[in-house]
């Protein structure tokens, strides 16, 4: 087909309008929808970004033009037409105060119900509501009084931007050192558009004396759809991290492409964990977050300890596989998950463990809920390499049926290259039994209870991995999932 | 006061109850006796609002209420209590956590105070002794590798938390052993008293000389063919169903 030589001279001219459109104007707050090499040197000026990280985002930019969009996944039952990444819109301010409602009197009260039925903090709900904070408490205050704890013991915890302005060393060092920039190619995409995220560094030998959650949760709200997260612990350090909330948090991105990358030096541990609650879309499947995140840790140090925990409930279609790379020896990996999927989302999710190192461990236990016409798959790789001398790996997969229109598929892949690797499998699929909850009934329990209370004792081993505050945020959040699953 | 009215109901459109009139008082103690296949686990099931079951006429009424407008749930707020034959296990979900869900489920719809982690815990060590159960059961997830006799004491135990106004036993003591049904048996009579009565249903009259009826009913293809003191299971353990199975319905 030949392009019509109009058109094309109409887009050329849109396009040159829109290339000067904010090179001039740096003080936009937004780009319009498009993406090319001047979209991310606009980025990187808003950012005043050092030259090294444009030619970074730009390399991994051209490297993603030649990549094709991972069609493998299994996602029955829910079509998805490909992402026209030209009409998304890569940069865009925070709101400003202005346009937030003033007080929680202004807030859609469904929201604060549910907030109400989550046990969510009286203190936080405004902020997740997205309220003007300045009149509901003084968040700076809190934040000043954290960050100055953190940094008595010489913890640095940041936003992305503010860490490559502060410690451009460390983020040079180890950016794209664990996830590198041509990695995948939502990775790419990622490494070229990132707005901002969290960055994380535990000095030598410091045990980061609170879990980075509260903090993170009142100021991370406007990150955007293409997040990037670094944590560093050095020898000997110790540090939890907390992402997301179970709040539903209001987004009109359809796509969120994040990209988390941990490394643990030697004797070092991290544990991450996760709660995503995006929106899932209705219960037809219109709408919904697509949320294709790249995690994966590296155990650099010996005896480094990197440990995933992650609840999903949110989202339309989630893809992501936190992953560990143990390449010091005797480390350790370890991969806790609940994915929930209800009417017709879909979670495509599990781990990869990749054993370099001698006695390292790895340990995976999966739960995946299936509701509605929801689809779970697991899908998980263990490969122990040839220098792996002693490496071993249990992994427990198991999956709960809710109705008859849902489905659940796991997709192991076990490649060992080691002769004294042990590795386990362990799997299992039980629909949930009418018995069950006739039994609980019979005790007076109502049947909402009784599935919500039968759900959480499935997911127990992995809820018990989440710090408390979080686990009981998680459990009512399994609840809130399943209302109206029950028929 | 249980009050059942000409009773009918089916499993998949066979019917399985076919007319069953029961009038239990407040502290009495009934028998349902039957051979296999009689419809006496059906009873047991209907009454507990098991939807698997469809009634297809007659009323059940507990203390005043219609029990057939109620929920399973809802019913066990009202006083019902069933003992299950083969209790089901719930992985991951402790003894304790469980009841303690029950029971506040249940005084919350009752409109009582939710009892709170020490009284709640009390009430366990006193209700535990009562029916020789042992506390440690209670960590573990609901009837978890529970042995057949601890699922029934655990039975039993719920009951005596639960404290219902009517406590049906299905075949409790099927597959116990003479020392657990004993035990079994101590618990409910512990827990008889004027404002509770119970319907215990067996196939066999062993569990009626530990837990001595008032009445005894004998079922036969879902309706109560004889009813009688507790002599008359004595009379069915030396005879057999086979006294009543020829029989025509007797009136009791």
């Amino acid at each position: 087909m030949t392009p019509d030589p109009n058109a094309m001279l109409d887009q050329w001219a849109e396009r040159t309008d829109y290339r000067w459109g904010f090179v001039t104007d740096i003080d936009a707050d937004t780009v319009p929808p498009g993406l090319d090499e001047d979209v991310i040197r606009f980025i990187s000026a808003k950012k005043e970004e050092p030259e090294w990280l444009l030619e970074w985002r730009l390399e991994a930019y051209r490297h993603w033009l030649t990549m094709e969009a991972p069609d493998w996944p299994h996602f029955p039952d829910r079509p998805w037409g490909p992402i026209d990444y030209q009409a998304i819109s890569y940069y865009s301010a925070p709101r400003s105060d202005e346009d937030r409602p003033k007080s929680l009197d202004e807030v859609d009260p469904k929201l604060l119900e549910t907030y109400e039925k989550l046990g969510i903090p009286l203190e936080e709900r405004a902020a997740l509501a997205g309220v003007a904070v300045d009149a509901v408490f003084d968040s700076v205050s809190v934040a000043t009084t954290f960050r100055d704890k953190l940094k008595e013991h010489g913890v640095i915890f940041c936003s992305f931007s503010e860490a490559v302005q502060d410690h451009p060393e460390l983020v040079r060092q180890y950016l794209g050192s664990v996830v590198p920039a041509n990695d995948n190619y939502f990775a790419a995409l990622n490494s070229a558009v990132f707005t901002d995220g969290s960055f994380v560094y535990i000095p030598k030998g410091v045990r980061c004396p609170m879990e980075l959650s509260t903090y993170f949760r009142i100021n991370a709200l406007n990150t955007g759809q293409f997040e990037r997260t670094l944590i560093v612990a050095d020898d000997d350090a110790y540090v939890s991290y907390l992402e997301g909330c179970t709040a539903p948090m209001r987004d009109e991105n359809q796509l969120h492409a994040a990209v988390v990358e941990l490394v643990a030096m030697e004797n070092a541990e991290i544990k991450y964990s996760t709660i995503q609650n995006w929106y899932p879309g209705d219960e037809n499947g219109v709408g919904g977050i697509y949320n294709f995140v790249t995690k994966r840790g590296l155990c650099q140090g010996n005896r480094s300890h990197i440990s995933w925990t992650q609840v999903e409930t949110g989202s339309a279609i989630t893809w992501k596989y936190p992953s560990c790379v143990l390449k010091g020896d005797d480390s350790i990996g370890e991969f806790y998950s609940v994915a929930l999927t209800n009417n017709r989302q879909q979670a495509d999710t599990g781990t990869k463990m990749i054993h370099l190192g001698k006695n390292t461990r790895s340990n995976i236990v999966s739960k995946g809920i299936s509701a509605g016409h929801g689809h779970n798959t697991y899908r998980g790789l263990v490969n122990i390499r040839r220098g792996a001398t002693n490496a071993r790996n249990y992994t427990q997969c198991d999956s709960m049926l809710m109705g008859e229109e849902c489905g659940a598929h796991t997709f192991p892949v076990i490649e060992v290259a080691n002769d004294s690797g042990q590795v386990e499998h362990e799997a299992s699929t039980s629909k949930i039994g009418e018995d069950q909850i006739f039994y609980c009934n019979q005790r007076g329990i109502s049947p909402e209870d009784a599935v919500s209370m039968i759900v959480n004792g499935f997911c127990r081993e992995v809820l018990a991995e989440l710090p408390m505050e979080f686990a009981v945020e998680a459990r009512k959040l399994l609840e809130v999932s399943l209302e109206d699953s029950v028929g | 006061m249980l009050q059942i009215t000409n009773l009918h109901a089916s499993i998949d459109d066979t019917p399985i109850l076919r007319g069953i009139d029961l009038t239990i008082k407040d502290g009495e103690v009934h028998s349902l006796m039957g051979p296999n296949g009689s419809g006496k686990s059906t009873l047991a099931k209907v009454l507990a609002g098991d939807e698997a079951y469809e009634v297809t006429d007659g009323s059940i009424v507990l203390d005043g209420q219609d029990l057939l407008e109620l929920d399973p749930h809802e019913r066990a707020a009202a006083g019902m209590f069933m003992a299950f034959q083969y209790p089901v296990e719930i992985p991951g979900v402790t003894m304790k956590y469980f009841l303690r869900t029950a029971m506040n489920s249940v005084r919350k719809y009752r409109e009582q105070e939710e009892l709170d982690a020490y009284e709640f815990l009390s009430l366990v060590k006193e209700r535990a002794a009562m029916v020789e159960l042992d506390t440690d059961l209670l960590d573990r997830p609901v009837n978890g590798g529970f042995s057949g006799g601890e699922k029934k004491r655990a039975e039993i135990f719920q009951m005596a938390m639960l404290e219902p106004s009517i406590c049906v036993l299905d075949e409790t003591d099927s597959g116990l052993d003479i020392d657990a049904l004993r035990t079994v048996a101590d618990g409910v009579n512990k827990m008889r008293g004027a404002d509770r009565s119970f319907l215990v249903i067996t196939h066999y009259q062993r569990l009626l000389t530990y837990i001595v009826p008032d009445i005894v009913h004998v079922l036969v293809d879902g309706r109560i063919v004889r009813s009688g003191g507790k002599e008359l299971a004595l009379e069915l353990e030396e005879q057999g169903y086979a006294l009543v199975e020829d029989g025509h319905p007797v009136d009791a």
